[in-house]
């Protein structure tokens, strides 16, 4: 069975064989440490000229690839750590997210920036945090992020083959993650909601990214919708499976893999079915991923919502204590326990 | 645009036309005919018009918050400038930019003090993996010294040999912070360190300010690797608008020994100055007002918002 890590590798190597303007940038990148989580394994050997390892620059870099990709490549950056994409907010907010639309659409920019979010390796404070909530909302600049289902290297390929500019947020724990197979899948259905698979590169408005959605094959109808991406789509499912088993309380999944700009549909069709939604992430609590799930559902169901929480880590930085850490972030017990509260 | 020295006309024209068009500018603004706030280029036009005459067709400028001079010595449309300035759909950037934020053929500009230099060595990167040989001229401020993304760019831009020519134009003062107490040590030694050849000059002559560029240009374009020109100026006019803590007297100073107009005036037949001067007034008062005469936008949908 293929790990996400290596479907996104796979997916790196293809791209790079297909179309010579697409380039890697990061730091650390050459063959044989292949990055720090290895993501870019093999690629500087396979292409030598278009494996660009740097210094550790993550604002020059990142608008290097701006311009790279305003003048007809198709950069590729990995930020080693997500935690320091915040070097190169300005770059992603005021320039790469900006060009196409300040410059009247007259240019454009296929820029994926990609990086590794999240904790539970005890890296501490700041090499631990899902920081994508800070770049959630930002105009022009769509947000992925792949889970454990489908094909994520599939979703990375796409994002290289847009022209905008795409941030491309990947959880360490998610990489050691086997894809499922069918039959490991036997107890659960599972529905892949495609808006447009078959987009063509570039489509403005349109989105190749999939949800998904998981209901307990056979079972009684859920009274709970549970709302995830990344690693804990992952925990959710984990979740799901034992709340049927052990606790018969019966959920459906709703899992996004793109996060913004984005459609609340997929969670619609299934909260108009349940009544409640619980929206999970491994970010901080406050102003989070979780608050715009909520509110948009609540603004298009109004009192035929019954209820509505989220689960998030705690508004507080993340030790690198293990105990302390587990406290922090939402593990499969604590979406349990608050799925438990709720029906 | 390419200029040839052998026309000391051609520079004078250049010259009067970035002027004419930025006291339109200044003069205009009170009138409310404008958006947002500008940034006047008054005093540095020999800076723009030296450099940018050795612009080839194939080459690319990225500039900053002070940019009309650059996009009019480029060969961008006065009319068009005018219009984005007061939000036309006519306008560079059909009014969505304003003063800062132009795109043109190969001109590009941005209001992030220093943001632009890492933008402008990937464009330059771009075109030479490609099989080009362009010149990537980014022009930067003495304000722009105190940025750490265009430390990031020049390390870079020299390790991967990027045909960048930075262009630094000091005019000795960061909206209203004179150098002096927000630049520490040498401004050529920021690019030799990074082992970019650094040139400098102090002069606002047109004459003086052409020949070093064309040096460098001919070097970034030969070698494919950077290069960085120092032209110590003065700005004779506010950060924007009436945001000048200078005092009058040190402004007139800078007015009657520097200003690249009046240089450039003496090498040329007072008949052919003042004609050239009609020529330019008229041109630019054209420009104001049929830019003011055209229809401003209406909004549509901002690609990839409405998912």
């Amino acid at each position: 069975m293929t790990t996400v890590l290596e479907s996104l590798n796979h997916a790196l190597h293809t791209a790079m064989q297909a179309d010579p303007g697409v380039y890697l940038l990061g730091e650390d990148l050459l063959d044989p440490y292949g990055g720090a989580f290895k993501v870019a394994r093999g690629l500087s050997t396979a292409f030598p000229d278009r494996v660009l390892t740097s210094p550790i620059s993550e604002a020059g870099l990142v608008g290097l690839a701006s311009g790279m990709a305003l003048r007809g490549l198709r950069p590729v950056v990995e930020i080693m750590f997500g935690d320091f994409l915040t070097l190169s907010a300005d770059q992603l907010i005021n320039h790469a997210a900006k060009f196409r639309w300040m410059y009247n659409d007259r240019v454009r920019v296929p820029l994926v920036v990609r990086t590794p979010m999240g904790g539970r390796r005890g890296y501490g404070p700041t090499h631990s945090q899902s920081l994508e909530k800070h770049f959630l909302g930002t105009p022009g600049l769509r947000v992925l992020a792949p889970c454990d289902l489908g094909d994520p290297g599939l979703l990375l390929r796409q994002a290289i083959l847009e022209d905008d500019p795409v941030l491309f947020i990947e959880n360490k724990l998610l990489y050691l993650c086997r894809i499922p197979s069918g039959k490991d899948l036997a107890d659960l259905e599972l529905t892949t909601l495609n808006p447009d698979s078959a987009a063509a590169p570039g489509l403005d408005a349109q989105t190749y990214a999939p949800a998904y959605t998981l209901r307990m094959r056979g079972a009684p109808p859920a009274r709970l919708t549970l709302v995830a991406y990344g690693y804990m789509a992952h925990l959710a499912r984990q979740a799901m499976v034992q709340l049927a088993y052990e606790n018969e309380i019966f959920t459906e999944l709703v899992i996004l893999t793109q996060l913004a700009p984005f459609t609340i549909q997929p969670v619609l069709d299934s909260v108009q079915q349940t009544g409640r939604v619980l929206a999970i992430e491994e970010g901080s609590l406050s102003m989070g991923w979780g608050a715009e799930i909520v509110a948009r559902v609540a603004a298009a169901l109004g009192p035929r919502l019954l209820a509505s929480q989220r689960l998030a880590a705690l508004d507080s930085a993340i030790p690198a204590s293990g105990p302390l850490e587990a406290e922090t972030l939402p593990d499969t017990a604590a979406i349990i326990q608050a799925a438990k509260k709720m029906v | 645009m390419t200029i040839s020295v052998q026309d000391p006309s051609a520079f004078y024209r250049a010259l009067c036309r970035i002027r004419s068009f930025e006291e339109t500018v200044l003069e205009n603004f009170p009138k409310g005919v404008f958006f947002g706030t500008t940034h006047t280029y008054i005093g540095q036009e020999a800076n723009a018009v030296g450099v940018l005459a050795h612009c080839q067709p194939q080459d690319i400028v990225f500039s900053n918050h002070r940019c009309h001079g650059h996009f009019l010595a480029y060969g961008g449309d006065p009319h068009a400038l005018f219009a984005e300035l007061m939000g036309k759909s006519t306008g560079v950037c059909g009014g969505r930019g304003g003063s800062q934020h132009l795109q043109w053929k190969n001109f590009y500009s941005n209001g992030i003090q220093g943001g632009i230099t890492p933008v402008a060595t990937g464009m330059a990167l771009a075109e030479r993996l490609q099989g080009h040989s362009p010149v990537v001229f980014t022009f930067i401020g003495d304000g722009t010294l105190g940025e750490g993304a265009l430390y990031e760019s020049l390390n870079l831009a020299s390790l991967w040999h990027a045909p960048v020519l930075f262009v630094l134009e000091n005019n000795r003062i960061a909206q209203t912070t004179p150098v002096d107490i927000a630049v520490a040590g040498n401004m050529a030694a920021r690019f030799s360190a990074f082992g970019i050849p650094a040139q400098e000059l102090d002069s606002s002559d047109v004459l003086e300010i052409y020949p070093l560029a064309g040096k460098l240009v001919d070097e970034v374009r030969e070698t494919q690797t950077p290069r960085a020109l120092i032209l110590h100026t003065c700005r004779f006019g506010p950060h924007s608008k009436g945001d000048d803590t200078r005092s009058e007297e040190a402004i007139e100073r800078m007015k009657t020994q520097r200003d690249p107009l009046h240089l450039q005036a003496a090498r040329v037949n007072d008949e052919q100055s003042i004609q050239i001067r009609s020529e330019i007034s008229a041109e630019i008062a054209a420009a104001f007002q049929a830019a003011l005469a055209d229809p401003f936008p209406v909004i549509h949908a901002v690609a990839g918002s409405s998912i």
